[in-house]
């Protein structure tokens, strides 16, 4: 594969003499996909933040030269009454050209209706559905042609037969373009398919490796422990 | 009227509700009307010392923004309670301070009072005002929605988060003479709540909320000048007028 796009080494976030992320250590190819994965409260968004460099930490962590960053938080809460349309959110980062706003929006599987995006476009940010946000938040880090993806996926909202478009894109994405991305992903089924490579974290990195090598079911207990099955309710109820 | 006056009213109207409508986004509302009050102290000392009160004003406007500004960014304490003791205490500061006699114009406003240079002063550091805020609003609104997307695209949240509370105080500062310390938090917030009810767009909503600025403070006035009243209550109760009116157009 191609040359190294992100190396950390001994990455520790703390947090009032707290270490919430400890000693976190792996490295990332040009167009590799990571999955990070773990318990709620394990560290994977504070992780996230560190390699943005919006948290102090101690360690390194090293972006190859003149990178790209794309950024999908979680979750964004914006009041219904929002005064701000979702085209004027997809302008707030670059002047961007209509097509290439139509051509994000497509490949995050948002269609036209009546030959355009009016449906969609001319709504306010907070009178969108969870899902057609997120959608949204990643066609906009998409406009920015970034060479890394951070993608916190979220725990509801986009609903199943969405989620794998979502994944399908970041493979096609990845093939054409050589994205690289780093996702937080809370459904263990999709790693198998859709990762090169799983980094389990529980404050600590419990794994990291090919998912077929390191992903076994007394890694996963030992990772989630009494929380598995709760985790597996969860996604239960989100299928529902 | 006078034209100083009039002048005076578009300008001040314009760019109150146009920075007036961002601090809403921010859920700004009450921290607007409680910085009015630190002006007061300001407006005093510029009384005492015979300087032009938008001087005084500004002053202690700057340092309460500047309170604001380091309480946000360099401590865990609930900047809400912090800034309800600043600016009470300010208040209570400036009333001791106020000689009786200003004491009314202090707190409800005066514009009948405005020189030449007070209306060029205003006009030049209204047009400012708008200008910078455009200029900032486009990473304001990111990092209103999310400080960490903000981040993560390179806007400098903390400077921006300076320059806006600085253009607030410019602002506030600017609509003392007109309406007074205890009102100038309504004239920047009434315009923008106004607005946000019959509007969709960001770019309809600041510019109906300046608009709504305008019509608030010229209206307002005109109505006091013509009934001999004080032109601060007068120019709320407008705003008011409008506010409710806008309820009955409320788009869903």
């Amino acid at each position: 594969m191609g040359e190294e796009i992100l190396k950390v080494e001994k990455l520790t976030v703390e947090f009032y003499g707290q270490k919430v992320v400890e000693d976190v250590n792996f490295s990332l190819k040009k167009g590799e996909v990571l999955a990070i994965v773990g318990p709620n409260g394990s560290g994977k968004s504070v992780l996230f933040r560190a390699l943005l460099g919006l948290v102090p930490y101690s360690g390194r962590v090293t972006w190859q030269k003149g990178i790209k960053i794309g950024y999908v938080p979680q979750k964004l809460t914006v009041e219904k009454d929002f005064p701000l349309t979702a085209e004027e959110f997809m302008m707030l980062i670059g002047a961007k050209p209509k097509q290439e706003i139509e051509r994000a929006l497509e490949d995050v599987g948002l269609h036209k209706k009546n030959n355009g995006y009016g449906w969609l476009l001319d709504k306010k940010l907070g009178q969108l559905s969870g899902g057609q946000f997120q959608r949204l938040l990643i066609a906009n880090s998409l406009t920015g042609r970034p060479d890394v993806l951070l993608f916190d996926e979220p725990i509801t909202g986009i609903d199943i037969a969405g989620e794998e478009t979502i994944y399908a894109l970041f493979r096609k994405l990845q093939s054409s373009t050589d994205l690289t991305v780093i996702v937080i992903s809370h459904d263990l089924n999709t790693i198998h398919d859709f990762s090169d490579f799983v980094l389990c974290l529980n404050r600590k990195q419990i794994c990291f490796g090919r998912p077929h090598e390191v992903l076994d079911h007394k890694l996963l207990h030992h990772l989630y422990g009494e929380e598995m099955e709760h985790h597996h309710h969860d996604h239960d109820l989100s299928a529902l | 009227m006078t034209s100083f006056q009039i002048i005076s009213a578009i300008f001040i109207g314009l760019a109150a509700g146009y920075v007036g409508s961002f601090m809403v986004l921010r859920r700004m509302a009450l921290v607007g009307d409680a910085l009015s009050h630190v002006a007061l102290p300001g407006l005093a000392i510029a009384i005492l010392l015979n300087i032009n009160p938008f001087i005084g004003a500004f002053a202690t406007l700057f340092i309460g923004i500047v309170s604001v500004w380091l309480i946000e960014n360099r401590t865990e304490l609930s900047t809400e309670s912090l800034i309800g003791l600043i600016f009470t205490f300010s208040l209570a500061i400036g009333f001791l301070i106020t000689p009786q006699s200003e004491l009314l114009e202090a707190l409800f406003g005066n514009i009948s009072k405005i020189s030449a240079f007070d209306a060029y002063l205003a006009v030049a550091l209204s047009i400012v005002l708008i200008s910078v805020m455009y200029g900032v609003s486009k990473g304001f609104i990111l990092s209103t929605i999310s400080p960490d997307l903000a981040k993560a695209s390179d806007v400098k949240v903390a400077k921006l988060n300076f320059v806006f509370l600085l253009l607030v105080a410019i602002a506030v500062a600017l609509g003392i003479k007109a309406v007074g310390s205890l009102l100038m938090g309504a004239l920047v917030i009434i315009p923008a709540i106004t607005s946000k009810n019959i509007t969709s767009s960001l770019r309809g909503y600041t510019v109906a909320s300046a608009l709504i600025g305008l019509v608030s403070l010229l209206g307002g006035m005109a109505i006091a000048s013509e009934l001999h009243l004080p032109p601060g209550p007068v120019v709320i109760l407008a705003s008011s007028a409008i506010f409710l009116l806008s309820l009955s157009l409320t788009r869903k």
